[in-house]
């Protein structure tokens, strides 16, 4: 089977923030699932220039796959650094796939507070929902053989790149 | 002879009941720890609850009364969204009828996930594990004289909160060794972390034979025990203890054996005061020394709910 | 019933013999060893074609829980487990409810034993009455009802002197006492030995000199008195010396060892294995080290079961809380055979301390093959190797520390007065 071609992540995230661009207020919350998201969430929220601090979410808490998996070991604490009630919210991780851990991160949210809306950011949306979830802001659609996993990667100087991943 | 292989791990060597520290690896007391420092985080969230365990049942099955270690699994319990069933065995109408095997069968047959199991007798939650269903889990929460491992983990937060690394320690462990579970609890979790000195100060009334065996130096003289160490765990002296034939009263135990600050001088001057409590003021430790700066009292009873929550997610979760 | 073992390998410790010789039953009797006698005619040939035949196995200590443990276990399915287990001759210690201290007591046990037609019952009587170690018993009238010694089993004997009239008393009629030394108080409240495990389990110890002290003051008693003792049970390699040099003064003393003792420690207990609750405690490997080589060099002079069934609700309870003992009646021969293997011992030698040796701490003819003796006789193969299943046991406790394990030595049949009590499938 032939590796299908990853596009760059840092292009992606240009078309990303050029997406967001019109749609954000400097009081939107931005908030970053840990890892590959809270990354993203972090350069997003340095282009767009947004004045409330960015928030990160664990949803290590909330999967709905704890039984056969068990809780991961070292569970970062999720941190919201400002008041969910009653905010515009946008939620980012880095690949959209079946949306149990987006359904998860919502789940979360909820139990800090009532948020005006949420909208979801991510870097990659390869299908396969098993969800009714939706991006509104991506910055490529993939098609991928559903055993193939693809994570994003950070090196020593912050460049962003999709890599193909084990199972 | 019996039970050849640790009764505490699955086939994949995780973690399937929490009976003792002793025969667990390093590598799990770390998972506990790590673990239970996420869930610090949650403790100090306003919404403090996480859905992980719920629609599980946990049973807590007290042969031995205890508010304090009971409340504390429960509010652990059900800030993991579980369902918690207290039960108060009275001993004595155990002896009237019915077995702890029977109890615990009753209970399996009502559709249990964990049982939290206190007894006044060593031994008791490996007699337990051994006859549960396969997928119920045990957590000790303190049997006779023997383990009461998640205090031994607790005060392993604890030190590992306020001094990090383990392995540049001197830390003293101070009264009662020979009836307390929770000091062997710390002797094996101490000496698995890689603490490099560990001393037991007593009594030779109240330290066990054969207690050099367990990785441990002793001293009866405090005054030299205490010198330049890092870490001060004092443990409780039970009442029963303090007159009669284990010590003639509680007032020779303090001049010798109790926590002043003076003594506390001896440490190094950055060294932590631990206490499992409930503390016995003016026995083993002033009141200025429990209420000074040196003492993490306090805090250990906050780690205490986030470890048994760390134990209870990772046992349910295997 | 005439009775011809043929091709089995007789081993009698008595006589030294370890030779291929057939054996020869008439009337009860063993009336030819090697050659048959004239006119011999069997009824009934037993071929022992690569199997031992020795005299029925002598055990200074079987519970048969009656009268008033029958919960536990009754009178015939111990009975049924001795003779199963090669035990032709039994002595049976005297904490029954109530304990053996009346005559009338001993003669129904004796009465009850002897229907049975099974192995020989030889009570041990009650020291004090009631065992509450006040009062002394009618030790003649106990004899003569056919007490063959005097024991306090388990209970606490506190007031010495208390302990030197008994002693005193019993020398008087040169009955001999049994006593299992540990000093009361010492091991108040414990269950375990007093070493690395105990402290590692948090469980309540019983030090060595609980017995050492016990030890002393009996012999020291006994030096007194003049009376003959006995040692039951001994656990600890310092007791052991004391034993030693006290029979190299000259003292009429003699001592036994369980054979728990003689392979577990202290180790064994493992998880709090419940079956590993023994009385006395088992205690460190050195000191089964001491044990096994006393036994060896006869200052131990016999190995006994120490037979104690116990109900499954007694026993399946934290660890200090389980009635103490194990069932061992079926297991005396393969253990000896086992500690026999392991020290390098001839069987001659090693059987000894389970027929002829006990028989004289008895003082009871028996436990040896002669012309005209008694046919109590043992017929095993030592080489077949068996899994101990406690629910295949004959004795109603499953106790036991060796559930699972595969011994070698498997009794094939048991004689008693040349009858055929047992026959293994």
């Amino acid at each position: 089977m032939i590796a299908p071609e990853l596009p760059e992540a840092e292009a992606l995230l240009e078309m990303l923030t050029a997406q967001m661009r019109t749609q954000v207020s400097p009081d939107t919350g931005l908030i970053g699932i840990v890892t590959g998201g809270a990354w993203i969430a972090e350069r997003l929220h340095e282009s767009l220039k947004l004045t409330v601090p960015m928030g990160t979410l664990d949803v290590s808490f909330y999967r709905d796959d704890f039984q056969r998996k068990g809780l991961k070991r070292q569970v970062a604490s999720s941190d919201i650094p400002f008041e969910v009630e009653g905010r515009h919210l946008i939620l980012v991780d880095d690949v959209l796939f079946t949306g149990r851990t987006i359904r998860a991160a919502m789940n979360e949210l909820f139990d800090y507070g009532r948020p005006a809306s949420i909208r979801l950011a991510a870097l990659v949306d390869r299908g396969g929902r098993e969800l009714p979830i939706a991006a509104q802001f991506s910055g490529a659609t993939l098609a991928l053989p559903p055993q193939q996993d693809i994570e994003l990667q950070r090196d020593a100087q912050g460049r962003l790149k999709l890599v193909l991943a084990a199972h | 002879m019996f039970l050849n292989s640790n009764p505490q791990l699955n086939k994949n060597g995780e973690l399937h009941h929490l009976l003792s520290i002793e025969g667990l690896p390093a590598e799990i007391l770390r998972q506990i720890l790590d673990t239970a420092q996420s869930f610090v985080g949650v403790t100090q969230r306003e919404v403090k609850k996480v859905p992980l365990l719920r629609g599980k049942a946990i049973f807590n099955l007290f042969f031995e009364p205890s508010t304090r270690t009971r409340t504390t699994f429960e509010i652990a319990a059900k800030r993991l969204s579980a369902d918690v069933i207290n039960l108060a065995i009275n001993v004595s109408s155990q002896s009237k009828g019915e077995s702890v095997l029977d109890t615990v069968a009753n209970l399996s047959a009502m559709q249990a996930d964990m049982f939290i199991v206190r007894h006044s007798q060593s031994g008791a939650p490996y007699l337990i594990a051994r006859h549960v269903d396969a997928d119920i889990h045990v957590v000790n929460a303190g049997d006779g004289r023997h383990s009461h491992p998640t205090q031994g983990l607790l005060d392993m937060f604890t030190v590992r909160h306020y001094k990090h690394d383990f392995t540049q320690l001197r830390v003293a462990i101070v009264g009662d060794v020979l009836h307390s579970r929770v000091a062997r609890s710390q002797i094996h979790a101490l000496t698995t972390l890689g603490v490099p000195e560990l001393r037991v100060i007593g009594p030779q009334t109240l330290l066990p034979s054969h207690v050099e065996k367990l990785g441990v130096h002793v001293y009866h003289d405090m005054t030299k025990g205490l010198k330049d160490v890092d870490v001060v765990m004092m443990l409780r002296l039970q009442n029963e203890r303090m007159q009669g034939s284990f010590l003639p009263s509680a007032q020779e135990f303090f001049k010798f054996y109790g926590l002043t600050a003076e003594k506390l001088a001896l440490a190094k001057p950055d060294a932590i005061v631990l206490h499992p409590g409930p503390m016995n003021r003016g026995v083993e430790i002033d009141s200025d020394v429990a209420d000074g700066n040196q003492s993490v009292i306090l805090p250990q009873v906050t780690f205490g709910i986030a470890i048994r929550m760390a134990v209870m997610s990772i046992l349910a979760g295997n | 019933m005439k009775i011809h073992i043929k091709n089995g390998h007789l081993i009698d410790p008595a006589s030294g013999t370890d030779a291929r010789q057939d054996i020869y039953i008439a009337a009860g009797k063993i009336v030819g060893i090697g050659a048959m006698p004239a006119g011999f005619s069997a009824n009934r040939t037993i071929d022992a074609n690569s199997l031992i035949v020795c005299p029925g196995l002598v055990d200074l200590a079987m519970r048969l829980r009656e009268p008033g443990f029958e919960y536990m276990a009754t009178l015939e399915s111990e009975m049924e487990a001795a003779i199963a287990g090669g035990i032709t001759s039994l002595a049976c210690p005297p904490d029954t409810d109530p304990p053996l201290d009346e005559p009338g007591l001993v003669e129904m046990l004796k009465f009850r034993a002897r229907n049975l037609n099974q192995a020989h019952v030889y009570p041990v009587g009650a020291l004090t009455v009631g065992l509450k170690g006040t009062h002394l018993t009618e030790m003649a009238e106990l004899t003569d009802a056919g007490c063959v010694a005097f024991s306090h089993a388990d209970a606490p004997l506190t007031d010495t002197q208390l302990l030197l009239r008994a002693l005193q008393y019993a020398a008087t009629f040169d009955f001999p006492v049994w006593l299992r030394p540990q000093d009361a108080g010492l091991a108040r409240g414990g269950v375990a030995h007093d070493g690395q495990v105990a402290t590692r389990l948090g469980l309540p110890a019983i030090p060595v000199c609980a017995e050492t002290i016990a030890v002393s003051t009996i012999l020291l008693l006994a030096r007194e008195t003049g009376v003959r003792i006995h040692f039951c049970r001994l656990s600890s390699g310092e007791a052991v010396d004391m034993v030693r040099k006290a029979k190299q003064q000259g003292l009429r003393v003699t001592c036994d060892l369980a054979v728990h003792h003689a392979h577990l420690s202290e180790m064994d207990i493992g998880y709090f294995d419940p079956n590993c609750n023994l009385t006395p405690p088992l205690r460190s490997q050195r000191d089964r080290d001491a044990l096994r080589a006393a036994l060896a060099d006869g200052t131990i002079d016999a190995m006994c079961s120490d037979h104690t069934p116990v109900d499954d609700d007694a026993k399946q309870l934290p660890f200090g809380e389980a009635e103490t003992g194990a069932t061992a009646a079926e297991l005396l021969l393969p253990l000896t055979l086992k500690w026999a293997t392991e020290s390098g011992l001839p069987l001659t030698q090693a059987l000894a301390r389970i027929t002829s040796d006990p028989a004289r701490v008895l003082g009871i003819k028996a436990g040896s093959i002669e012309l005209g003796a008694s046919a109590d006789l043992c017929i095993f193969d030592p080489a077949r190797y068996w899994k101990i299943a406690p629910q295949a046991l004959k004795s109603q406790g499953k106790n036991t520390p060796f559930t699972g394990h595969e011994l070698a030595g498997k009794v094939c049949c048991t004689l008693v007065e040349g009858q055929i009590v047992y026959e293994a499938a």
